[in-house]
């Protein structure tokens, strides 16, 4: 019979997570991944949920992951939007479960942009 | 494509809050000696008026210009009804949309549930402000999952953000699930006996 969690334990988690409130005042990294009907349908649940395994088995506690409708690029979804401070908000398009691993080693952790897999850049 | 349930249900999950809804309730119950699922996802949104509704459920005039109101919903009526089951929706303007479908488990067309648990993190993390209902009923047992209450113990709701809350609650899910799944496996074999 494996170990019943509670949500005891998550509250642990949480605190031993950093502060995502600093976060959302644009101090630390954000990934939106696009979560419209044509995103859910173009496989962005598992694009996210592979984001969400990657960053928990880096370790890498100090991104806040959202979620955003449609944003109106059909064609190029699922969509992952990557912003650093003070860098220019890079869209990702056409991403999969497989290409998560290399946005997050080389972009997040490297700074360096997968440039194969870019569609747009707002400064 | 949305080749299973728990698809599905996080595209119509998504229509709920394009219509503003602000508690969103799933629930999915299972009759295992009817090898029955009964599906029902209903919201507080603004609703639709009768010409919308009838639109949105035709899985014919799901065109470009109809996309934003969801491939789920015509996915869900014929999965449903190609399964001996059956599809409605009700909704009236003002007063929220209730979705319900159901399945008939050992028809050879019913599509698989697919993954609940990432459908379920999917909202919470990316609609924390709403509040989530989740039940799972077999044969009356029921796992319930209700965001306020998560929330509750996190302290703010900003922290579900988290890739580690995400995580921990995905596993939190499955456990729970699978806890159900063996528990329910087991009454019937005992109401069977009996
Ligand atoms: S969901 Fe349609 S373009 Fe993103």
């Amino acid at each position: 019979m494996p170990k019943i969690r509670n949500l005891e334990d998550l509250r642990k988690v949480k605190e031993s997570a950093k502060d995502l409130t600093a976060a959302r005042s644009g101090g630390r990294t954000h990934i939106i991944v696009g979560m419209g009907t044509c995103g859910i349908a173009a496989g962005a649940r598992e694009v996210m949920t592979a984001i969400l395994a990657e960053l928990e088995k880096r370790g890498i506690k100090d991104v806040a992951v959202e979620t955003t409708g449609c944003i109106g690029m059909c064609q190029f979804e699922p969509l992952v939007d990557v912003i650093r401070p003070g860098e220019p908000r890079i869209t990702y398009g056409n991403v999969s479960p497989e290409d998560v691993p290399r946005i997050v080693a080389e972009h997040l952790i490297n700074g360096n942009v997968v440039a194969d897999k870019v569609i747009g850049r707002t400064d | 494509m949305l080749e299973d349930l728990s698809h599905s249900i996080l595209d119509i999950a998504e229509n709920a809050v394009n219509a503003e809804a602000t508690k969103i309730v799933i629930e999915i119950a299972e009759k295992l000696d009817e090898n029955k699922i009964t599906l029902t996802v209903s919201d507080n949104g603004k609703g639709m008026d009768e010409d919308l509704l009838s639109r949105v459920s035709d899985p014919f005039v799901t065109s470009r210009k109809t996309r934003r109101v969801g491939l789920g919903i015509p996915f869900l009526r014929q999965a449903a009804e190609g399964c001996g089951g059956f599809f409605e929706i009700r909704s009236s303007p003002g007063k929220g949309t209730s979705v319900m479908a159901s399945f008939c488990t050992d028809h050879i067309d019913c599509p698989p549930m697919g993954d609940l648990a990432a459908t379920l993190i999917t909202l919470l993390l990316g609609w924390p402000d709403k509040r989530w209902i989740f039940r799972y009923k077999i044969n009356g047992r029921q796992f319930e999952l209700d965001s306020d209450e998560i929330v509750k113990v996190l302290g703010d709701r900003e922290s579900l953000h988290s890739c580690e809350v995400a995580a921990w609650l995905k596993g939190w899910i499955d456990e729970n699930l699978s806890i159900l799944r063996l528990g329910g496996s087991d009454q019937y074999a005992q109401d069977k006996k009996s």
